[in-house]
């Protein structure tokens, strides 16, 4: 393996030691590998160089494989690795927007998150063939973006998503002025999840080490946030289906979720509880035990609504066999998060890539028996909620171990120099990957962020195939993606 | 449909019956407090705050940048800067959300919000709000669908989302306005009929919030057109929005 070298999640590696392979190697590498990329992104490496870094993962040995080519000014083109690969066609049109390094025989090099105004839609012809055009501005209070559905009749033949509306420039500004503030508002409804990554890059350059209890009390807001956003798109979706009671009671049960993290941290989204060194909040017992409270009401409310909706045959013959993606579609595009295990493929990085606590809190992943439709999505929520709750209360039962501990320790450290860090959190939608890197006088010179959105948008172009295109509402609610973590 | 009677009466009502003077957790960071005798000058504050919106000398907070994240009061060791839970934090002109010591929340909730009669006569009963995210990172759009739930049940008031400009009375303007979303918003806005009013909600809107350096933004929309009203918040909770939006448009109650 001397042409990888592998790291783990939140572990600082040194920048010498990534490999720099010639292009056409990396790629004959990368397809022989056969494994999932979660980072493929260029660096201005000066004098018009490029240097190219690619992070694959290995999600049985959990570990992650990193290596990199260098272009030269005269090198402007390389034979695309999505031909082969499918997975990768968002990550090498995204580098080809960057850099303008053209991946040769890419299938659909468009443009990812500029230049809308060229974009060139797929286009159908023929008898009661049509287009529908969407966006950006939707009906809903939801973020902007353009689709383009081809119809056949009433049935989509296939779906055009066009993104960047959100484009605000989130990776140079970390440069400029990183701040945990600024993670948070990268995707507002992945708050912990996009803070916590932020935080573990800026404390693996730093190798700063925070405490057990600062850690508890991070995870235990993952799982919380799962659960609020997980019960809300229970009741999205079921607005969706114009059943009125679901929309209603998991409205009212997420506001419980929220409103204990607003007990947390002042803030309904959890802001301002998670920062680099640990955590700004202590959890006094007092709280533990009407978090806990809470939660079995939570539990028992989601639990009773959602049996009762799914005795519901109105419900399920809506739920059923809508917008499905198989196993195999899933695994080729590089599905990711709670959409692949609602497809039958089984990616978690809580598991795959975990942490000393999985194994000391006894937390296992739990089977899933998927069919990839919108009822898999549906349920795969309703299985988490349970499992997180779960997972809550053993974490704070373990939290009074540590109750003597610090929940902050000093940030004040520079950067190690010529470092690179990876780190995965397994937001509530999949895995968020931040990625940092810091030169040789110790100052951040890249900061890559992929969102899950990036690799699922496809799947639900995937999804409403052969649907009807009434049914798109409800295909795009169970998927519920991020414009502003794509578009960043 | 016995269950779904059951569940039903499992739930109890949820609504919040008196929206006005709802019950705020005593965790939540709203209005600024401070205590300037306090201030040893150390400046910390200034150097955590994400977006500047903190001055000194005096001790200034302006909620139109600020995102409420309290960095400042975390390392004000000498207690000189807090947050109240009071959540009503709307004004109508752009300098009253700018607070300085002195500045309390009896004062503020009387003077922040100037009613205008062509409103009141025209949208005190119903008004229909076309929302556009230009930018916004889904937390204000999260909250603003939960002015709609069980709980805050905003259409009780007459007022509501709607899915078209044509059908509305005004538009609500959420994240920090991308270049990218420029032309949309201005479109959204012409096709709006007149009369209609303009609301920014959130600290992105108003300023740029944390992204106000950004260089991927085009916020002349704001220079070109009149803005209504202002709610402060990152996010804005739902309190704060249906406060604001019921005192611009009915006034304060006698």
């Amino acid at each position: 393996m001397k042409n990888w070298i592998k790291t783990k999640n939140n572990e600082r590696l040194d920048l010498a030691l990534i490999p720099v392979l010639p292009v056409y190697e990396l790629r004959e590498e990368i397809i022989e590998l056969k494994k999932r990329p979660i980072a493929f992104f260029g660096k201005d490496w000066g004098k018009g160089y490029v240097r190219l870094f690619v992070v694959l993962a290995d999600d049985e040995q959990g570990e992650l494989l990193v290596s990199s080519t260098i272009f030269d000014a005269t090198m402007r083109e390389y034979e695309s690795i999505t031909q082969v690969i499918p997975a990768f066609h968002m990550f090498e049109r995204e580098f080809y927007e960057q850099f303008g390094i053209k991946p040769l025989n890419h299938p659909w090099l468009k443009p990812v998150r500029h230049k809308q105004n060229d974009y060139e839609f797929f286009e159908m012809e023929g008898e009661e063939v049509h287009e529908v055009a969407v966006g950006p501005i939707h009906a809903g209070v939801i973020e902007p973006g353009h689709f383009r559905f081809m119809c056949h009749g009433e049935s989509v033949y296939h779906l055009e998503i066009m993104l960047g509306y959100q484009n605000r420039g989130v990776e140079n500004l970390m440069l400029e002025a990183p701040s945990n503030q600024l993670a948070e508002s990268i995707a507002g409804d992945s708050v912990i999840a996009y803070n916590t990554a932020y935080s573990q890059v800026m404390e693996a350059l730093r190798e700063i080490k925070i405490s057990n209890k600062a850690e508890l009390i991070r995870k235990a807001a993952l799982e919380m946030e799962r659960i609020a956003i997980h019960i809300g798109d229970m009741g999205a979706i079921s607005g969706d289906i114009a059943y009125s009671m679901g929309a209603a009671v998991f409205g009212v049960t997420r506001t419980l979720v929220i409103n204990t993290l607003l007990e947390w941290s002042g803030s309904r989204f959890a802001r301002g509880l998670v920062t680099v060194g640990g955590v700004n909040f202590d959890l006094p017992q007092s709280l533990i035990k009407s978090t806990l409270k809470t939660l079995d009401k939570v539990e028992t409310d989601v639990v009773r609504m959602t049996k009762t909706m799914l005795k519901n045959s109105t419900v399920m013959s809506r739920l059923e066999k809508t917008g499905t993606v198989s196993a195999e579609r899933a695994e080729e595009i590089g599905l990711v998060g709670m959409a692949a295990r609602a497809s039958g493929y089984p990616l978690d990085s809580r598991f795959d890539f975990q942490d000393k606590w999985v194994a000391e809190l006894e937390l296992k992943q739990k089977k899933f028996k998927a069919k990839g439709d919108v009822n898999s999505r549906f349920k795969i929520r309703y299985k988490e909620i349970k499992q997180s709750i779960s997972m809550v209360r053993k974490i704070l039962a373990k939290l009074e171990e540590f109750a003597n501990e610090e929940i902050l320790t000093s940030s004040c450290v520079a950067y190690k120099k010529d470092s690179f860090v990876v780190s995965i959190v397994e937001g509530w939608r999949g895995e968020v990957v931040h990625v940092g890197m810091t030169d040789g006088f110790g100052n951040l010179s890249c900061y890559k962020i992929k969102d899950p959105s990036f690799n699922n948008w496809y799947g639900l172009a995937l999804a409403v195939r052969n649907n009807g295109i009434s049914d798109f509402p409800l295909c795009n609610k169970s998927f519920n993606l991020s414009y502003a973590g794509f578009d960043l | 449909m016995f269950d779904t009677l059951k569940s039903r009466i499992f739930q109890g009502q949820q609504f919040i019956k008196d929206i006005e003077r709802a019950p705020m957790r005593e965790q939540f960071r709203g209005f600024p407090k401070f205590c300037g005798a306090n201030c040893n000058a150390c400046e910390k504050c200034l150097d955590v705050c994400p977006t500047g919106a903190l001055s000194l000398y005096p001790l200034t907070i302006d909620m139109g940048k600020c995102t409420f994240c309290g960095a400042c009061k975390n390392v004000c060791k000498a207690g000189a800067i807090d947050f109240s839970n009071y959540y009503k934090l709307s004004a109508t002109k752009r300098e009253s959300l700018i607070i300085t010591e002195g500045v309390q929340e009896a004062d503020f909730e009387r003077t922040a919000i100037e009613v205008r009669a062509e409103i009141t006569s025209m949208f005190s009963r119903s008004l229909k709000l076309r929302q556009v995210s230009a930018g916004g990172c889904n937390g204000c759009e999260m909250e603003l669908n939960a002015c709609s739930n069980a709980n805050f049940d905003m259409g009780r008031f007459g007022i509501d989302f709607v899915a078209s400009p044509r059908h509305a009375d005004g538009i609500v303007i959420t994240g920090p306005i991308t270049e990218n979303m420029a032309y949309a918003l201005e479109d959204c806005y012409k096709s709006t009929p007149e009369p209609k009013i303009v609301i920014l909600c959130g600290a992105c809107a108003i300023s740029g919030g944390v992204f106000q350096k950004s260089t991927k933004l085009n916020r002349e929309f704001l220079e070109k057109y009149p803005i209504d009203l202002y709610i402060a918040g990152c996010p804005v909770h739902p309190l704060t929005f249906i406060n604001g939006v019921l005192g611009f448009i009915r006034g304060k109650k006698k």
